[in-house]
């Protein structure tokens, strides 16, 4: 059950689609599951209930009876009401005279000061002069957490002791003229929602500042209660944006929705790391494909076009398509993946995620490709380049070469096999079993 | 220095501090903005068992965080019972309610292990869980029942989590054994115990960074601290808890999960219970990862962490005595 959203709709998209037309009971039975999935998806159920109300209407309505294929048209109005649902990507705006001013509110633990660095971050690279601002009295060492980001990332941080909130946010302006900074961001207490003392507080500093950006940090993994964290603050301070952290889990984020239907306001940026680089822009529909377990598949690929020598992947690509891979390739495939970053989250942005991180414990530790290496070095430039001919003499060579034995060395050429088996079809452009879609067409769409 | 945070109930008598904070606890539910509680009166309060009250309770399960299949088990067994004529009125079936979640869940052992010189009490959870907070409550909480807790600053990556810690520290009237941000957290947790050890500290709570379960690489760092502590005393860590975040949905068992497997978890401390968050996953993840819940956190006074009671924890869930 904990493999929510992924495996349910796949078993929906197994159902809908490859069928003849759809009756409205067959329609049910799809929403049905997609109501489940969105559930488990932590989608707030009053935001599930209004969201398969506007889809059947679409649905019934004669959309999905008529298309050729109907199970595909349904995910496609389920997609794009999301979509719509989860409304446009904004770019930061600046006010024309500055500083500009932002403040973050949020629950505790959301990741409001963190974010504040990475926001401070982010607008430097957008040749900005941030400032940074706690007033944040409450917790411990809220101020100093503040102040090491700000050091880290060499901004200015305005975080005095012993004083008011309110007092430092306003003092906060004159002390952005001081340090020639043109966006003050102020990092707020973190609020419990029921405490009524802190959200006058934030109130009262929103009232004291122009603040033209009144995010909400809102932990990606929030349950149920994402509508009603929003609404009190959104009474509150009328918010003007969100910000959603700690997208690197595996979260599927339903929280996202949730909070776009209790507010208009956008999501305007994501956590994506404990970096201060991983803030990156909302993408809807990227947002979409994850609550959907469709995989975040675009991230994927800008994530590799960083790390990855783009014409040196062009010729891994070539090989891939062709099924040519060779272990020397696997090996440098090997080392890409590892400078991506971990692999859990890598899988996790392919499509049908779910059902291959069932196979996490087949992925290799950092041990194991140690391991994998030294094998790989133990064999002849030949072997490498045609595994197949590697027999039980030359295995017993390589397991004493490599320092490892035979069984290692037979789980190697194993799961080289048969990642070359599935890297075969993809080439082919065949479905994958076990993936709701064809990955290949969705690089192409 | 930061403000010294408010303890609500501080006033109550000390021998009454436990039920002082489950009152507290049933009344943050009670004030909370969210309306689950009236939901449930409401759905309770309702004359017969008829389709509009099991549409209800599922929706008032749901928006508690118990996640969908355990509450679909749960109403699907509701409605088998009512059937057979077992069930007639809400407030029967109220009562039934509570004491089907709550059979396994009184049975289960919940007490914490503190055999060891020093116990030792390894804390885990995800960024923002709440770990550090929790840390400084259950070492005032242990002081209070006579034992003298160490802390352990292992968390060396977050910005200034080290002095966060220290400020707990203060307020709980223990010693915090710490090292250079950035350093070994195994190296720290070495320490702890060494010093706690030589100074006659009877438990060891050693504080961890915040992970993502999904960070396969942080999670081997917390299998390197285990081994240390295990180096130093087989039997330890006596405790491993995972904090987890009411607020969070369904994830959390995702968390708990993947936690439980990589260096097994032998309890859970759930924070931030502050009125409307209900950690209704706390249900599945009994049930289905055999993981209990240990302590409870509902406020940010050094007081308001207690050993987790499921009767009172379903009562003030369910508020039964109401209902009746």
């Amino acid at each position: 059950m904990f493999d929510s959203l992924t495996g349910r709709l796949d078993q929906a998209l197994k159902k809908l689609t490859g069928r003849g037309k759809l009756s409205e009971a067959e329609v049910d039975a799809g929403l049905r599951e997609v109501r489940l999935a969105l559930l488990e998806a932590d989608v707030n159920y009053k935001v599930v209930r209004d969201f398969i109300a506007s889809i059947r209407a679409r649905a019934i309505g004669g959309e999905v009876m008529e298309s050729l294929n109907p199970g595909q048209q349904l995910v496609k109005i389920v997609d794009e009401e999301m979509v719509r649902l989860l409304g446009e990507r904004l770019p930061m705006i600046y006010a024309p005279t500055p500083p500009t001013v932002v403040v973050l509110a949020g629950l505790q633990g959301s990741g409001k000061t963190t974010t504040a660095g990475k926001l401070a971050l982010f607008t430097r690279r957008e040749s900005h002069r941030p400032l940074l601002v706690s007033t944040d009295v409450r917790r411990p060492a809220a101020m100093e957490q503040l102040e090491v980001l700000a050091k880290s990332i060499n901004a200015p941080a305005f975080a005095p002791r012993d004083t008011d909130p309110v007092k430092i946010a306003r003092d906060s302006l004159a002390e952005a003229r001081r340090v020639n900074a043109d966006i003050v961001i102020i990092d707020t207490a973190g609020r419990l929602q029921v405490d009524l003392d802190l959200l006058d507080e934030l109130e009262r500093i929103t009232q004291a500042v122009p603040a033209q950006h009144r995010l909400l940090v809102l932990d990606a993994m929030t349950g149920q209660q994402a509508v009603n964290v929003t609404e009190a603050f959104q009474k509150t301070v009328s918010l003007t944006g969100a910000i959603l952290t700690k997208l690197d889990g595996d979260a599927r984020g339903g929280a996202a929705l949730s909070l776009r239907a209790v507010t208009q306001c956008p999501i305007q940026f994501v956590g994506v790391g404990e970096k201060l680089t991983d803030l990156e822009v909302f993408y809807p529909d990227r947002m979409a494909s994850r609550i959907l377990g469709m995989g975040d598949v675009l991230t994927l690929i800008e994530k590799a076009q960083e790390h990855v020598d783009e014409s040196q992947a062009r010729e891994m690509e070539k090989k891939l398509r062709a099924g040519r891979l060779t272990l020397t390739d696997f090996m440098e495939q090997l080392k890409q993946v590892k400078k991506m970053g971990p692999l859990e989250g890598i899988i996790g942005m392919l499509p049908g995620a779910g059902k291959i991180k069932n196979l996490a414990g087949a992925l290799p530790s950092d041990d194991q490709l140690r391991e994998m290496e030294a094998i790989i070095l133990s064999m002849t430039a030949a072997e490498r380049e045609r595994p197949e001919t590697i027999d039980g003499s030359r295995r017993r060579r390589i397991a004493l070469g490599s320092g490892t034995d035979i069984a290692a060395v037979n789980r190697l050429l194993k799961g080289f096999q048969q990642m070359q088996q599935m890297l075969k079809q993809m080439g082919k452009g065949k479905r994958i079993k076990g993936l709701p879609i064809d990955p290949a067409q969705l690089l192409r769409s | 220095m930061p403000a010294e945070p408010e303890t609500p109930g501080k006033s109550g008598d000390p021998d009454d501090k436990g039920q002082g904070f489950w009152k507290r606890f049933s009344k943050t539910l009670e004030s909370g903005r969210q309306a689950y509680v009236a939901d449930l009166k409401e759905v309770f309060g309702r004359p017969a068992l008829d389709d509009a009250f099991w549409d209800d309770l599922e929706a008032s399960l749901i928006a508690a965080d118990v996640g969908v299949a355990t509450t679909e088990g749960v109403v699907a067994n509701l409605r088998r019972q009512a059937a057979g004529a077992h069930l007639r009125t809400p407030a029967q079936a109220l009562r039934y309610l509570k004491t089907e979640l709550g059979r396994e869940m009184v049975a289960r052992p919940r007490a914490l292990n503190l055999e060891g010189s020093p116990a030792v009490l390894l804390v885990v959870g995800v960024n923002g869980s709440g770990k550090t907070t929790t840390i400084g409550k259950l070492a005032h909480l242990l002081r209070a029942e006579g034992r003298r807790p160490l802390l352990a600053a292992a968390d060396t990556y977050r910005a200034a989590a080290i002095d966060q810690l220290r400020l707990w520290a203060n307020r709980a009237q223990v010693d915090v054994i710490a090292n250079q941000p950035g350093s070994d957290p195994g190296a720290v947790a070495f320490d702890a115990v060494q010093a706690a050890r030589a100074r006659g500290a009877d438990t060891v709570i050693v504080d961890t960074a915040g992970r993502l379960h999904t960070r396969t690489d942080l999670m081997e760092e917390l299998r390197k601290v285990r081994r240390v502590l295990q180096r130093l005393d087989e039997r330890s860590p006596q405790e491993t808890l995972a904090v987890l975040d009411a607020h969070l949905g369904q994830n959390s068992a995702q968390q708990v999960k993947v936690f439980q497997e990589a260096i097994g978890l032998t309890g859970l401390a759930v924070t931030k219970m502050d009125g409307s968050a209900k950690a209704g996953v706390v249900l599945s993840i009994e049930a289905e990862l055999a993981v209990p819940v240990k302590l409870v956190g509902i406020g940010e006074g050094v007081d308001d962490l207690n050993r987790f009671d499921p009767e009172q924890y379903l009562d003030a869930l369910l508020r039964m005595e109401e209902s009746r």
